[in-house]
């Protein structure tokens, strides 16, 4: 035993099972156990860490320097510019006719209840990129869109052509294909408020809006805030779809500059810092929503 | 004195369980009303059925003289649009077995909300009678606080202060001490206590056989789904007519 230690030995005249109180009075110091084959584990990747560091900074193929020369390029900035849009409107509009589809779902009409289970159905089941086809195309179907009473007399009339260029229907593929997971999302966060909360809510006899914006909703987005922060990172990366539909986002950009300048490795490089960067920052004011929405919560 | 609770004939089934079979019951302005009974005898359901969180199938229910969601046209009862009900509802308290505070809002936001927005009462008002009310169950101290902060017994009074700050006609007790650990039970009951001697009109449901002989004027015993006994608490703990009753409350002692 090291100096320091106090040695507890067993005093015969008390009985075992109480812990003797007079003899030690100092603290008893822990020493941690030792953990060696945790030490090589963190050996190992630290040796492999730096093979990669070394691979990417020594092989002179990623080209850094036509990276740094085209990280901030106005062209690529530009694009990201556009990514940023069909992210926030695709998710802004997505969770708002989400939400609408969650309270249809979860409502006791069976009609909107079905009508809302049919569209998620729908919407998550065909693959994003052929419903953003769909929507570019729509002209092909309908040439002339037009407001007015099902088989009955037409108020307004459009030309598809005019009302759904390239950048509306990105947006709104994105933002119906967000909606089908949004809606999830969010009755998921609904269905996870305790039956009580309503409860106690209608039983003070507050009005349903009330009881939904003040009392439901905000314990719901504890559940909402996580997942969505996925759907939102999920979308930032997954608007680089929409290059088939040759709108200047970011992904699309960068084909554009190296099919000019054949610098392809660097150009991808330079698109996945920025998607880094975005995704970054989104994560940390992720976490700042969900402790805004856990305050109350030990 | 006039008939603040007056449920005739009530009857309530969930799919095939048929949990109130006809339940006749009178409780006067001012009186306090104990149910006892076995779990599964249906005195959740009938406490539930007189703020209508819970809708009757047949029967009627009056809450001062008012058929509670209802509206009778000769011999036929029309549902209430829901803005009625909630209406109807600000002139009854509940409290509920698991306290159901909003977890998100402070205690003192608790209180408001209802006065505020279902009963649109101005501001300055509210916060000077949330105030006073948890002066009243002795929290004025945790008006900030959040309501996961504070123990069950003080979560529980600021429910009761909830209730109150709908100034109800009638408050309805959902075993409010059954979910608290055995220490914290006395607390609470000494709030429901100061308001039963203040006066106000209160369905409690309780295992709480002292709490009924100390504060209830009237105690009624429920099995399967009736009102086996109803009379004052002596009569009806002391002496039950019904051996299923004196069975009971000799388990329960």
């Amino acid at each position: 035993m090291s100096q320091g230690l106090v040695e507890i030995t067993p005093d015969p005249e008390r009985p075992a099972a109480l812990p003797d109180v007079q003899a030690p009075q100092r603290p008893l110091p822990v020493v941690t156990a030792r953990r060696p084959l945790r030490w090589l584990a963190a050996g190992g990747v630290l040796v492999v860490l730096a093979m990669a560091a070394s691979a990417l900074v020594t092989n002179p193929a990623w080209e850094w320097a036509v990276v740094g020369q085209y990280l901030f390029a106005p062209a690529v900035v530009r694009s990201v510019v556009v990514t940023l849009e069909l992210t926030g409107l695709g998710i802004a509009l997505g969770f708002a006719l989400g939400t609408v589809l969650a309270l249809m779902r979860l409502s006791a009409n069976r009609l909107l209840s079905a009508v809302a289970w049919g569209y998620v159905w729908l919407f998550r089941s065909v693959p994003l990129i052929l419903q953003l086809l769909f929507w570019y195309n729509l002209a092909l179907l309908y040439p002339r869109l037009s407001v007015g009473v099902p088989f009955g007399p037409e108020f307004f009339d459009f030309g598809t052509m005019d009302l759904i260029g390239p950048l509306t229907a990105a947006v709104l593929g994105l933002s119906l294909h967000q909606a089908a997971y949004a809606a999830e999302i969010v009755r998921g966060g609904l269905l996870s408020v305790d039956r009580g909360q309503r409860e106690a809510a209608v039983a003070l006899g507050l009005p349903p809006a009330r009881r939904l914006f003040r009392i439901i909703l905000p314990q719901a987005m504890r559940t909402i805030v996580p997942n969505a922060g996925n759907e939102i990172i999920g979308l930032v990366k997954g608007t680089s779809v929409v290059y088939i539909m040759a709108l200047p986002e970011l992904f699309y950009q960068v084909q554009v500059i190296y099919n000019r300048n054949g610098r392809v490795m660097a150009l991808l490089l330079v698109a996945a810092l920025w998607y880094l960067i975005l995704t970054s920052v989104l994560s940390l004011a992720q976490h700042y929503v969900e402790r805004h929405y856990g305050r109350g919560r030990a | 004195m006039s008939a603040m609770v007056e449920l005739r004939g009530v009857h309530k089934s969930f799919g095939g369980l048929h949990v109130l079979r006809g339940v006749d019951l009178d409780v006067r302005q001012g009186q306090v009303l104990v149910v006892l009974g076995p779990s599964g005898s249906g005195k959740s359901t009938l406490l539930r059925t007189i703020n209508h969180l819970e809708k009757v199938d047949s029967g009627s229910v009056r809450v001062d003289g008012r058929l509670l969601g209802y509206r009778q046209d000769g011999p036929r009862l029309f549902e209430l649009p829901e803005r009625e009900v909630l209406r109807q509802r600000t002139q009854i308290g509940f409290v509920f077995q698991a306290f159901n505070l909003f977890p998100h809002l402070t205690v003192r936001q608790n209180l408001m909300e209802a006065p505020l927005y279902a009963q649109r009462r101005p501001r300055a008002a509210v916060v000077a009678l949330a105030d006073r009310l948890l002066e009243r169950v002795g929290l004025a101290d945790k008006a900030d606080a959040y309501p996961r902060t504070l123990s069950g017994g003080q979560q529980q009074r600021v429910a009761i202060a909830r209730a109150l700050a709908l100034e109800p006609k009638l408050l309805l007790f959902d075993e409010p001490t059954s979910a608290l650990d055995p220490e914290l039970v006395g607390e609470v009951l000494d709030v429901i206590k100061d308001l039963a001697v203040g006066g106000t009109t209160m369905i409690v449901v309780t295992h709480e056989i002292g709490f009924a002989r100390e504060v209830a004027d009237l105690v009624a015993f429920m099995d399967a789904g009736r009102v086996l006994e109803l009379g004052p608490p002596a009569q009806v703990l002391d002496d039950p007519v019904h051996e299923r009753t004196r069975a009971f409350i000799a388990k329960v002692l």
